[in-house]
Parts: C-alpha cells; structure tokens; sequence
C-alpha cells in the first residue's frame, strides 16, 4: 500500500475507535457541562477486563460488552462520587482516574497483558467472513461498532429521557423545576460515556495485541481536542451532525499525528503536541477579547 | 378574597425559614406564615427588598423545605417534604431572569416538550411528535408575537421578553396547580414588560391558574388579579380581597402598610418604580 493510502486508512480506523472516546468526552464535558477526568482511567479498564475476559476463554465478542458495561459502572461511581457526596466534577473525575490505575492493575495482576496468542472479536470476524486480519477487517469491524452504538446514541438522544439529560447542562434548574431528577440523569450521562470509552479502550487493546495499564495516558487530551476540532470545523448543529462531528473531528486529529509522524515527529512529543492543540484553541475567545479591551470576567478555578 | 366554598389549592401552615441559623447572618425570612389560596385566585404579592417574597414562592416549590413544624398543602396533599423535581407536577414558575426559565441551546419545541412532560413519567418515547408539534405550534400563536414560526431554533437565540412569553407557556402547558410568578417583568424595558404582563394576565385567566405573582410595583400588584398580600420581615401584613383592592389607591397602601407594619414607611424603591 502507498503512504497516503495506509495513513488514510490508518486515521480511518483510528478515527472511528477513538471517536468512541470523543463521544463520551463530547456527552460529559458538553452535554452534561460535567468535566469529567475519569476517561484516562475508563479507556484502560475497558482493555484490561477485555484482555482478562479473553484470556481466560470468554467469547471476545462477550468480553468487548463487558468492558462497556465496567466502563459503565465506573462512569457511574464518578457520577455518584459527585451527585450524592458532593465532591466537585473535576475532582470526581481525577479521583477515580487515580483509584482506577490501582483496579486496572488488580484487574490484570500486571501491567501488560498480551493478546498476540489469543482470538480477539477481530480474529473471529475475519474468521467468519472467511479473510485474513487486517486493516480492511479492522476498519470494516470498528465501522459496524461504531454504527450501531451512534445510532443508539441518536435515537436516546432524542425520547424523552435523552431530551432531559441534554438540558441538564444547559438548565439544571429549569430542568427540576420541571419535574426531572437531575441526579438520574448526571449518573446516567457519566454512565454512558464512560461505557463509550471502555468500549474503545476494549477494541484498542485487542487491535494492538496487548492490554497497558498506561494505555489511557492523555486520553482526554485527545477526546478534547478531538471534540473541539469537529465542532470548529464541522459546526454541527443537531444530535446526528453532533455525533458525525465528534468522529470526523478524531479523524482529522488522527490524521494530523499521523502525518506528523510520518514527517519525522518523536512519538513521545506527541502529547505534548496535543496539549498545546488544546490550549491554542481554548486561549482564542480570551486572547480575542484581551485585544479588543474587552471585560472580561476572572477565570473560573472550579 | 374567594368564598370558603371554594377549593383550597394551597395551604401554608407556620411556615418558617431560618437561614445561617446559629451564625451571626442568621435570617428569618419568614415568620410562622399561614396562607390559603383558593381555586383561581390570582394573588399579587408586594413587598420591600429581603421581605421574604421569593422564600415563600421557593418554599411551594419545594427548592427547600420549611422548618419544622410547618407545612404545605397542595390540592389537599402535603408535600411539605417532597422533593423540588417530584413537586413540579403541582407546580409552574417563571423566574425573574430569562436564563432560568429556559435551557439556551436546546430549541423552542424541546423545551416546551420538557414542559409538556412536567407531571408524567419520561420515558424511552421520542420526545417529539408530530401532535405535540401541533399543540406546541397553537400555544405559541397565541402568544402573538410569531414564535411559533420559529420552533427549531434555540431559545438562546430569542429576546429577554420572547423568553419570559416562552417560559409563561412552559409553566402553563401541562396546568399545574399553581403558577408562580417571581418578579417575571423586572428585567424586561417598560414596553416588553407591559406585553409580558398582559399575556401573563391572559393566559391565568383563559387557563383559569390559580395564580401567585409577586412584584415590586404597587400599581400592577393593584391593577392585576383579585387579591393583594402585602409582606414585611418575613410575615403577611397586609391580606385583602377584590372588593378592598379595586377602591384602593397607591397612597392607601402606604397607609396601610405603615399602620400593619407598626413603622414608617421608608422604602421608596417600591413607591417609585415605574409603570
Ligand atoms: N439562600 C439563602 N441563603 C441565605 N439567606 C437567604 C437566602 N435566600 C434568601 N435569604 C435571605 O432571606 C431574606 C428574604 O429574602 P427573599 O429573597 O425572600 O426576599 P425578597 O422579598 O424576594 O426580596 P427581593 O425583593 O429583593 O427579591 C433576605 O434577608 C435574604 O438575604
Ligand atoms: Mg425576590
């Protein structure tokens, strides 16, 4: 394959498996107005209980929903960590981004677990579809994932429930006073974006042969920055356009390391890089405001 | 004030609300209230700043509860102790800011469908379909001022007056009990305010609320609805019905205050506001 061809379809798969991740970060830190940390700690949960699940003979098919389902849970202690012992977001996610490195190393009783030996969810479709692994099999799997947890996602999104937990931040108290418990939809929010990221920590982990505890290092950097590059550049408006947007901007992101990396960049600088993408956009309003000698209320430390 | 063989919709029994209570700031923002409010009363309550207005309204709606001790009656049940979000089904309010009556980035026909589900359960249903577009489409054509053309776009996007006509719709559409009014018109220009004002006094009358509306400024508290409460430190000073208030003037509430109040009257923000 020519360089261009597999740096595209390596920023296609890319771009779809850690949309996934974009999503939850999209859910928490916009629909919910809930900055929540706990991301770096869910990606790799979801690729140990996966690697765990797989190794000691489960369906890997079995083990990627019961990643979705531990990111779940822990999305859930972040939101209750919140909601009922008031501790702030911030804090909440960063807790259990710390506690979760502790379990994940539990979960795995090391620090790697590889998979090379093993059948993952992607050997067994290339199996079933009677092909070798590859990239066309990764992409063509993650695709169909990806379908079918957006198209979900755009359906609840739109019944009465969904329509409670996208005002609530926007208006959490406009929303009780209309009658909706906005503790429910808090946990529920939290839950399911951290089910998305365990989802993808599960189908990376088993695309790279091998489950890290250090795996989810930067990966709210990295939902971050994908978020804000699909909505700089696709301004969605709209639950479908919102989601399309949150994937077309990982992938932009992703081909943007990618070549990057093929022009030379140290892997390592990578993180970097991608904190200072970050900080460049968030720094715009205010910068443009400073110029034009706009009021400008203090900063927000909390 | 209404017949005893009206239908008490709301009762308040010595309601008290201390707050910082052992603290230097300790407040009494209210003071052993008792209120009955009647089937369709449109109840204008007036009264100087930290009177304790906004306590007793936040106290019906359930954002906190009394203390104990005291207790409150809607439709003949006691939800003293029911949570704000469970409360709401009794319950419809406009704030006095724009911004809370409304959610900013969600569309016109999504906030009334949050509405709409104010007393039921939400569940997995799509929130929006094609008969709640309708009804929504004919709320706000009465309104008058052509929202109904604009049902997908963002409240954000509407005027401070376009919001408070959408979030009275809001508090309206799935009749609630009771509607309260805190000082809706106080941020809007004398004009917007007028046209908030008169559509408030439509709406309660065509969908016959029962209705509390507190405001800063004696003539609407004399020209609308059909009772007048006067409040003071936290306590009802002045309760009168539609046959006092309709000989009544604005120097004679003065009076009235001063000799219920025990004190001279010396808040003239309230005698000075405008129209
Ligand atoms: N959440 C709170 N915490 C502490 N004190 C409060 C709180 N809310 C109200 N108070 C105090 O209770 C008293 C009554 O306040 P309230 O807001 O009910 O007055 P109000 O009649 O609505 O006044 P205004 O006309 O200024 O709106 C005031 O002294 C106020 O400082
Ligand atoms: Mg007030």
């Amino acid at each position: 394959m020519d360089v261009a061809g597999s740096l595209l379809s390596m920023s296609w798969y890319e771009g779809l498996v850690f949309g996934l991740v974009a999503i939850g970060v999209y859910f928490t830190f916009r629909v919910l107005s809930f900055p929540d940390l706990s991301v770096d700690g869910t990606f790799p949960l979801g690729g140990a209980i996966a690697a765990v699940l797989i190794v000691s003979g489960v369906n890997p098919f079995v083990a990627t929903l019961g990643a979705f389902g531990g990111g779940l849970g822990a999305g859930l202690v972040t939101g209750l960590l919140n909601t009922r012992l008031r501790i702030s977001a911030l804090l909440a996610g960063i807790l259990m981004m710390v506690a979760l490195y502790s379990v994940n190393l539990r979960i795995m009783g090391r620090a790697n677990v590889p998979l090379l030996r093993e059948v993952t969810s992607f050997d067994m479709v290339a199996q079933i579809l009677g092909v070798k692994s590859g990239m066309a099999v990764s992409i063509g799997f993650v695709l169909v994932v990806v379908f079918i947890f957006v198209a979900a996602l755009n359906w609840f999104l739109r019944t009465e429930i969904g329509l409670a937990l996208r005002a609530t931040g926007d208006n959490e108290q406009m929303v009780r006073g209309l009658g909706a418990d906005t503790n429910k939809t808090v946990l529920l929010g939290c839950s399911l974006s951290n089910g998305l990221v365990a989802l993808a920590g599960a189908l990376v982990a088993q695309n790279q042969g091998f489950s890290d505890v250090g795996m989810g290092i930067g990966m709210i950097v990295m939902g971050l920055a994908s978020v804000i590059i699909g909505e700089g550049v696709f301004r969605p408006r709209g639950i479908t356009s919102i989601l399309l947007a949150c994937l077309g901007g990982t992938f932009l992101y992703r081909l943007f390391i990618n070549i990057a990396l093929r022009l030379g960049m140290a892997p390592g600088d990578l993180k970097l890089i991608t904190a200072v993408l970050v900080i460049i956009v968030l720094a715009v309003p205010y910068v443009r405001k400073k110029i034009r000698h706009e009021w400008l209320p203090p900063a927000v430390r909390w | 004030m209404s017949t005893i063989e009206n239908q008490s919709i709301l009762q308040l029994r010595d309601v008290t609300k201390i707050f910082a209570r052992g603290t230097v700031d300790e407040v009494k923002a209210l003071d052993s209230v008792n209120l009955d409010v009647y089937d369709q009363d449109f109840v204008t309550i007036i009264g100087s700043n930290g009177a304790g207005k906004s306590t007793l309204l936040n106290i019906i709606a359930g954002v906190f509860p009394p203390e104990r001790g005291g207790k409150v009656i809607i439709n003949g049940d006691d939800v003293t102790n029911l949570e704000e979000y469970r409360r709401a089904a009794y319950v419809g309010r406009v704030w006095q800011e724009p911004e809370v009556g409304t959610a900013r980035k969600l569309s016109l026909e999504e906030n009334l469908s949050l509405a709409l589900l104010r007393a039921r359960p939400r569940g997995l249903r799509i929130a929006i379909n094609k008969k709640r577009r309708q009804l929504f489409c004919e709320a706000l054509a009465r309104l008058g001022l052509g929202l109904e053309d604009r049902l997908d776009t963002p409240a954000g996007t509407l005027s401070g007056g376009q919001r408070q006509a959408l979030a009275l719709v809001m508090a309206t559409i799935s009749r609630p009990a009771i509607l309260l009014l805190d000082e809706h018109i106080a941020t809007l220009d004398p004009k917007t305010a007028q046209t908030v004002l008169q559509l408030s006094d439509i709406i309660v009358k065509r969908e016959k609320m029962t209705t509390i509306m507190v405001t800063h400024n004696m003539e609407i508290a004399l020209r609308y609805g059909d009772r007048l409460i006067m409040m003071h430190e936290g306590r009802i000073v002045v309760d009168m019905g539609e046959a006092d208030k309709k000989t009544l003037t604005v120097s004679d509430l003065v009076t009235a205050f001063e000799r219920a109040a025990g004190e001279q009257f010396k808040d003239d923000t309230i005698l000075l506001s405008p129209r």
